[in-house]
């Protein structure tokens, strides 16, 4: 449930902003805003995901912090995202993770499966420190437990967004059925693919500081798009496993190494240029309790990626299996704690853009205008 | 402490007319410091409330659509105006206007595209986008750029003036006198609306319950000092914009979310409960520059409008929730206000309205027999619970009294000659144009324009004081180029 505290500054917020609406050119937030003249939970749980933190809005405001009305928009909906995030968690007992999903959190959960795994490993007998010399990680770990270990956390991973998602929609108002609008999913993809919220046109945004800049949208563009990439190689991965058969490990020239290797690439800049944006960021229009989910987020990916890359380049020496084993540890941890971290705010901010190219494909636009 | 020797250019006033007039002396090889009173996020004076500008414009442009000619702008500044401005600067200025917004670009200014959003005046009017403070902040990212030197805190509060030449001013940085001299000096500090001993002077102690829309920091200190000085005044202490806004807003710097449109939906009555004028009257933005002086005159200077729910949603959304009752007698207990007279009020009113076809676009046929005063338009009975009232007050935007200045710019004394090297922009001399009376966005139009040639002329001045004092009055035309 929203604090009462929240739920009034979400609401004054509204108040001043939809009296104002001088910012009604920077994104969908305002335009979404404008078209309501009544502002309850649902809504601003679904113009705070909306909102893409680009701060435009805080340094055009003749109302903000010291004016007494005291607005900060970008904190505010911050805040209130943060909650929402708890709101739609499943299972719902998870939801207090969000708050307590540090780095040390993070750290402690890669060196229990560490441990673990090495453990198993010498349990069943595995050649940690074995050289193999074709490179086939499969005589660590056999296949079929790492594609049962990651089958079962990654599938539980995609139930707990996928509801995220089902609580976000109806919360927000929406029913199942708008769903089935390819044009306004197009839409609603292209808005997500190309970040034009961040974008004002091509000036870029007022993230880290004042001074426009299109960084954060490019170092996004760098960690989507890895990601992106990186989730494409492990299917290409899948797919020559079991469907064409190659149970070696793939040639360097092979697909899945391509698209794992650029998406590594981008996974290690991307996170790394938000790191730095965050070290040099306007401090007064962060809310800093959520610094630790971002930090584990982004040392999570970058361990990630410089551990597979390395795999690659050290897959014939004796390192290997103990890399490996680290590398692994790094992936399930990222798969385990997606729900209930930064990687949430992609589903509801993609949810929040849909709903936003619904409610364009239905206007008349609201009296409130006149 | 800051060095505030060698300048050629001194800019008295940080808002938009300060900023244009910095920059076009700066674009005239003049060395600049500016003064602002106000601190760094507070910059801009008024500028950072306003949101857009008139311009002239031929055909559509990237940011106003149509076309607005000089004929069609001067006639909207005769009709706002009752024809109290000055015909020569007045379509000076609109010509100028044609070229503010490329220009305004050049130094970052961003505008919203033509027809975007939910704007009304898209043809007559361009958008910043995100609003005059945006503006504002990209006008002092250039200043940063080109070497302006910008000192806030520094409250100007009085010059130096020997036969009509500039000397140097007094002014407070961070609250410690220092004196400040220049070669030539732009006044851009706007007017006095929120120095109430001043209001009081003009209007008696009914000035004490104005609200002030704008910016606390517009004293009027300049301009007293230099109407002191003997420097020709030009319109009343009593003219400018004041406009009725919701009566809980902030005492200072409210901006444009105090505004309550719903004056015209229903009715409007003082604290004995009595109507006072015709509500339905005309359309915006004629009853929103009458009602401001309307509810000054009420005792304690307060109205109420009093709206049903056939009204709700059917203007802008407001910063204050409305108070809300079932009966008009509880809402009027709420608001303190003697119930009896109200239900008499509202009974009246109810009984006079006739029938018609109501439509809040056009001067309709809904109006009201045999009350006083009518209600001419959009008569429509307050009958449908729940019933809502806002409490209004004067809101003062600002003031017109100012300095009388030629079409170069530069401030005239009393008899009409000008001074050397004293020039004057924004609502400080907006008064030349505007004896009464007001359109959306032309103050930023004449702030401008203004600033433009106030700066360009004052960069003549300090560089080349000889053949500038010697130019014929044309060279005006030219420095708006």
């Amino acid at each position: 449930m929203l604090p009462v505290e929240l739920l009034d500054e979400g609401q004054h917020l509204m108040a001043v902003c939809n009296s104002c609406r001088y910012c009604e050119g920077f994104c969908a937030v305002w335009q979404a805003m404008e078209t309501r003249t009544v502002f309850e939970e649902k809504d601003l749980n679904y113009l705070s995901n909306l909102c893409h933190n680009c701060s435009e809005c805080y340094y055009s405001c003749q109302y903000s912090t010291p004016h007494e009305f005291a607005l900060n928009p970008p904190k505010t909906f911050a805040k209130l995202r943060v909650y929402t995030y708890e709101l739609y968690a499943w299972p719902g007992p998870l939801a207090k993770a969000f708050h307590r999903n540090g780095l040390k959190v993070t750290l402690l959960m890669v060196a229990i499966l560490v441990a673990v795994m090495t453990c198993a490993s010498y349990i069943l007998g595995g050649s940690l420190f074995m050289t193999v010399h074709d490179g086939n990680f499969y005589k660590i770990v056999p296949h079929a437990v790492m594609s049962i270990a990651f089958a079962v956390s990654g599938s539980f991973s995609a139930l707990a967004l996928l509801i995220g998602f089902a609580r976000f929609w109806c919360n927000v108002g929406e029913s199942y059925s708008t769903l089935a609008n390819p044009k306004a999913l197009i839409t609603a993809a292209k808005d997500i693919f190309t970040l034009v919220n961040l974008d004002n046109g091509g000036d870029g945004c007022s993230y880290p500081t004042e001074k426009s800049s299109e960084s954060l949208k490019w170092f996004h563009h760098s960690t989507f798009y890895g990601f992106l990439s990186c989730f494409i190689a492990t299917t290409l991965g899948a797919f020559y496993y079991f469907v064409l058969g190659q149970h070696g490990p793939p040639a360097f020239t092979s697909l899945p190494v391509i698209f794992g290797t650029v998406g590594g690439v981008g996974l290690i800049i991307g996170p790394i240029g938000l790191w730095v944006m965050m070290q040099r960021r306007n401090e007064e229009i962060v809310d800093k309790s959520q610094d630790g989910m971002d930090l584990s987020f982004i040392v999570l990916l970058v361990a990630i990626s410089i551990s597979g890359l390395l795999l690659l380049v050290l897959r014939q020496s004796a390192v290997m299996g103990s890399l490996l084993l680290i590398h692994l540890s790094f992936v399930m941890t990222l798969f385990l704690t997606m729900p209930y971290g930064r990687f949430v705010h992609g589903i509801y901010r993609s949810g929040a853009l849909l709903k936003w190219s619904l409610e364009r494909s239905r206007k008349p636009k609201a009296k409130a205008s006149s | 402490m800051n060095d505030l020797s060698g300048f050629d250019v001194l800019v008295v006033g940080g808002g938009n007319a300060g900023l244009a007039a910095a920059l076009s002396a700066r674009e005239g090889g003049a060395k600049v410091v500016l003064l602002e009173a106000a601190p760094q996020w507070f910059r801009a004076g008024n500028s950072r409330h306003t949101r857009d500008l008139r311009c002239m414009h031929d055909a559509p442009t990237k940011v106003m659509s149509g076309a607005y000619t000089e004929d069609e702008f001067y006639k909207d500044v005769l009709s706002v105006t009752n024809g109290k401005t000055d015909e020569h600067l007045a379509r000076m200025t609109i010509r100028a206007s044609t070229e503010c917004t490329e220009w305004m670009s050049t130094y970052g200014v961003r505008f919203q595209k033509a027809l975007g959003g939910t704007l009304q005046l898209g043809r007559t009017n361009a958008f910043f986008l995100g609003g005059g403070k945006a503006m504002m902040n990209a006008y002092y990212d250039s200043a940063e750029r080109v070497g302006i030197h910008v000192v806030y805190n520094a409250e100007v509060v009085a010059l130096s003036v020997t036969n009509g030449e500039f000397q140097n001013v007094t002014v407070l940085i961070d609250g410690q006198s220092n004196t400040v001299c220049a070669k030539a000096v732009v006044v851009a500090s706007g007017g006095f609306e929120s120095n109430i001993e001043w209001l009081k002077e003009a209007w008696g102690p009914m000035a004490e319950n104005f609200l002030v829309r704008g910016t606390p920091y517009n004293k009027g200190k300049v301009l007293k000092s230099l109407l002191d000085l003997g420097m020709e005044s030009i319109s009343d202490a009593k003219e400018g914009h004041m406009v009725a806004i919701d009566g809980r807003s902030p005492k200072f710097d409210g901006g444009i979310v105090t505004r309550l449109d719903c004056v015209s939906l229903g009715i409007v009555v003082n604290n004995k409960g009595e109507r006072f004028y015709d509500e339905g009257e005309d359309f915006w933005p004629k009853r929103y520059a009458i009602w401001g002086r309307l509810v000054a005159e009420q005792p304690e200077q307060v109205g109420y409008s009093f709206i049903d729910s056939k009204a709700m949603g059917k203007f802008m959304p407001t910063l204050f929730a409305p108070y809300k009752a079932d009966t008009i007698g509880d809402l009027a207990k709420q608001l303190k206000l003697p119930v009896e007279q109200v239900e008499a009020t509202i009974k009246a009113y109810n009984d006079a309205v006739q029938h018609g076809t109501f439509n809040h676009e056009i001067l309709d046929d809904c109006k009201t027999t045999g009350l006083k005063p009518a209600k001419s338009h959009w008569a429509l009975k307050i009958d449908k619970p729940p019933y809502y009232a806002y409490p209004l007050r004067p809101g003062l935007t600002f003031t017109y009294l100012g300095l009388m200045v030629n079409d170069r710019a530069m401030v005239l004394m009393k008899g009409g000659e000008r001074t050397k090297n004293i020039f004057a922009a924004g609502e400080i001399m907006v008064g030349n144009i505007l004896g009464m009376g007001y359109a959306a966005g032309i103050g930023v139009t004449i702030g401008t324009v203004f600033g433009r040639i106030a700066g360009r002329e004052a960069a003549m001045q300090a560089l080349n004081p000889k053949s500038a004092s010697d130019a014929a009055p044309e060279v005006a035309v030219h420095a708006t180029r």
